[in-house]
């Protein structure tokens, strides 16, 4: 084995074009990592859980570009929380009134509509909700009070388009449609034609009226969500999860898995093979029997029991992992460290009286660093779909939304057969992108460090 | 004799593999099941007081029934050897013991197709499924493997060689389950030409289960054959370029014999003993990465039961599964060492 000073690797690795392709794609990766970190809120990592913080998001809904390519444009999902605001006042009555204007231009109905506010009032105001049409019907949807009140109160409240009353109101004007809709969802209706059931495209404009009678009344906060089916660069899941967010905090965390389980193995085998190869004899015969102690253990089955039985910590698995990792890798630092220790320096070092940590330190795992960088890159891809496999299985950390555990939820909702393809190709490509990076740069290393391959 | 001590050097480390393991899996689920075997005693002695009320009703107070019913928990813990802790050398000894015979006890929850909860007989109806599946897919991925490497190592730099190579590491790059799930979507949304679970919804004992069965088994069978043939093509062609070098195969080149000829008997036949050392490995391999891939397909075998007993946490199904698993493992690992030792001549001549 000879030696290859850090700057020859480096000059070779640059000619290397897998290498650099390698590379890129870290780079490229890194950055995203960067980037998440900066602008996605370190609280929307805890929100990852909680439903109620995806509660205005819709429900499996692929990404809006799919627009682009078909003809049938799918409904997106749209959140206006910027309405139009108009306060009147006559008498003993005021009027507060929030006008949003909806542009629907789609080929199918919206999944649902839903209205959240919050007012400040007192007494018993009246909420209304109307609809005007783009044939310029007008539909009444929702007359009701809000909760008496004494004293100004605060009152936030949601109201969905499956409201019973919606509905009843809805019935209670059927004359101006030609079809029947006593068995329609309120979307289905509202956004229909009048004679014929099918979508009917333009504006629709969406009034609310707050009456108060001798009160002030004000809406503090509005907002109107048309439920799509389709959403965001990358989709929605089950639990309405924007699937770009999820995938964005995926790859600081596949990075981190990967690399710290690599370098804790390739560091950890190193020394171990090292030590047992330059102590020989019976150190050596006793701790490479351990070494295939743990060689022969079947990995997944260990992982998995210790995922159930100790902890699922995202920590916690990255030691499991590494506890199996580290096995090869000794194996092989030590006939190299066999080597090395009859080259004439280390023995003139033995004799000089040098202790043996230094004599490691020094002289033998600084000739192995070129070995190690190439062990490394090679074991990361390993480390990360491992992980992945372990958190599809749900033995993952729940609280961390890496691609597998995202697979994971994936297979529980049936996405496959249900054919949700926007919730599981993207983390396997993921995956599979972030292993071939690693396998680029760890072959390209490989073919330096070993100048057997170099020949091919 | 160097053959005979290296075998024999390899049961000994092997068996102590085997034991490890064991001592580690009780050593890791021991008090868990513990805990779990000492409620369902609970449970059972207040199940049978339930169904027998004329046992309720000899009993004066209820101070006195609670003292019945504690005695017969402590009776029964005691008969069950639940009184010393998990920990004490006997009952670890006592585990393993059983265990070596191949007496798994009852399952907690989960029960075999027939519904027996013997965990033998669950795993010996599981096992036979796991073994039709992976090891079909893993004879069908080496012979794809080893023509297609063969032909590409015997050209290198052609546009096979590099298609193989590129093939290669771009399907291993990618987690089996994940190309399941893909996999799923094609053949059973998109295009409905499999059923999207593995699971024939007939019973067993029905005359066209194992034809059902068959047709379950196609979809998991060509996405394990897809991912797995490139990385075998991958290793032979490695061989192969290496053998191709060697005088011998140019003499035989200069001799006039065919390239065909060559490729497929001599060149081949000196790259056989990695080969049979890597098929040996890769047979037990896959039943360990059966666990994950059985779980997409809800294929009924080994690693599906293993999936499922994780869930519900039977325990002892867990230590059986994972015996059996290693056990399969070893053989194998075993096989490969034999096959090694035969081919490698410094191993032979003991050297």
């Amino acid at each position: 084995m000879s030696a290859i000073s850090a700057e020859e690797i480096r000059r070779e690795f640059l000619k290397s074009r897998i290498g650099l392709a390698g590379i890129g794609i870290l780079l490229i990766l890194v950055i995203t990592s960067i980037v998440t970190v900066i602008i996605i809120p370190g609280d929307t990592f805890k929100q990852w859980n909680n439903p109620s913080y995806w509660i205005s998001f819709p429900k499996t809904s692929a990404p809006v570009w799919v627009n682009l390519l078909t003809f049938e444009k799918i409904p997106e999902h749209q959140i206006l929380d910027d309405p139009i605001v108009n306060s009147k006042k006559s008498g003993d009555i005021s009027v507060v009134n929030h006008q949003f204007n909806v542009n629907f231009d789609y080929d199918d109905f919206p999944n649902d509509f839903i209205y959240e506010f919050t007012a400040k009032y007192s007494g018993s105001p009246l909420l209304q909700m109307s609809v005007i049409r783009p044939d310029g019907m007008e539909l009444d949807l929702l007359s009701t009070s809000l909760p008496n009140s004494k004293t100004t109160i605060i009152h936030t409240e949601r109201i969905f388009s499956t409201d019973a009353s919606i509905k009843k109101n809805l019935f209670l004007q059927k004359e101006q449609f030609g079809f029947p809709i006593d068995k329609m969802s309120s979307e289905d209706v509202i956004f229909s034609n009048s004679q014929l059931h099918g979508v009917q495209k333009g504006n629709y404009i969406f009034l609310v009226n707050l009456y108060g009678v001798q009160t002030e009344n004000e809406i503090l906060d509005s907002r109107l969500i048309i439920g799509g089916k389709a959403f965001g660069i990358m989709g929605t899941d089950e639990l309405r999860r924007d699937l770009a967010i999820g995938l964005l905090l995926g790859t600081p965390l596949a990075l981190f898995i990967g690399l710290a389980v690599a370098i804790g193995s390739v560091v950890m085998g190193l020394l171990y093979g090292v030590y047992a190869g330059f102590k020989g004899k019976k150190t050596d015969e006793t701790m490479m029997r351990l070494n295939d102690v743990i060689y022969a253990l079947p990995a997944l089955p260990f992982l998995i029991i210790l995922a159930v039985t100790i902890s699922n910590s995202i920590f916690m698995m990255v030691g499991f992992l590494m506890l199996f990792g580290w096995v090869g890798i000794a194996k092989v630092s030590r006939s190299m460290a066999l080597q090395i220790k009859t080259k004439g320096y280390v023995e003139a070092a033995q004799m000089m009286g040098q202790k043996n940590s230094k004599i490691i330190l020094k002289h033998i795992v600084p000739q192995l660093l070129p070995y190690a960088m190439a062990s490394i890159a090679i074991s990361v891809p390993a480390a990360i779909t491992t992980e992945a496999g372990l958190s599809f299985l749900g033995l993952g950390d729940p609280t961390y939304p890496t691609w597998g555990q995202i697979l994971h939820d994936a297979n529980i909702y049936g996405a496959a057969p249900r054919g949700l393809w926007w919730w599981i190709a993207p983390p396997g490509v993921m995956i599979a992108i972030t292993g071939l990076a690693f396998v680029f740069i760890g072959n390209a290393l490989d073919s330096i460090v070993n100048p057997k391959l170099k020949k091919q | 004799m160097g053959l005979k001590k290296f075998i024999g050097i390899r049961l000994i480390t092997m068996f102590g593999v085997l034991m490890a393991t064991l001592l580690l899996t009780i050593i890791l689920v021991g008090s868990n099941m513990d805990i779990i075997l000492k409620q369902g005693i609970g449970f059972q002695v207040r199940a049978e007081i339930v169904e027998n009320p004329a046992i309720a009703k000899s009993f004066s107070s209820v101070a006195e029934f609670e003292a019945f019913v504690q005695d017969q928990i402590e009776q029964r813990t005691k008969a069950f050897g639940l009184d010393t802790p998990w920990y004490s050398p006997q009952r670890i000894g006592g585990t393993m013991y059983k265990i070596l015979i191949l007496d798994f006890g009852r399952a907690t929850f989960l029960t075999s197709d027939s519904g027996s909860s013997d965990i033998r007989d669950i795993l010996l109806e599981k096992l036979p499924r796991t073994i039709l599946l992976f090891t079909t897919a893993t004879l069908i991925i080496s012979v794809i493997g080893i023509y297609l490497g063969a032909l590409a190592g015997s050209k290198a730099g052609s546009k096979i060689d590099r298609f193989t190579s590129t093939f290669a590491v771009i399907s291993s790059s990618f987690p089996v389950w994940w190309i399941g799930m893909i996999m799923i979507f094609l053949f059973a949304f998109v295009y409905q030409i499999f059923p999207a679970r593995a699971t024939p919804s007939i019973p067993p004992s029905d005359p066209g289960y194992i034809a059902a069965l068959l047709y379950h088994m196609t979809l998991p069978l060509i996405t394990l054959v897809l991912i797995g043939f490139g990385s075998w093509a991958f290793l032979v062609r490695n061989f192969m370029i290496g053998i191709m070098q060697e005088d011998f195969i140019t003499a035989k080149k200069t001799m006039g014999i065919s390239q065909k000829k060559i490729i497929y008997s001599h060149a081949l036949k000196n790259a056989a003993p990695p080969i049979l050392t890597i098929l040996a490995l890769s047979l037990s391999g896959s039943l360990g990465g059966a666990i994950i891939t059985e779980a997409v397909f809800d294929w009924p075998g080994m690693g599906r039961l293993y999936f499922e007993a994780i869930t519900v946490m039977d325990l002892p199904v867990i230590i059986g599964a994972t015996y059996v698993l290693t056990v399969f493992f070893l053989i194998s690992v075993f096989i490969a060492d034999l096959l090694y030792g035969y081919f490698d001549p410094r191993v032979k001549t003991g050297q």
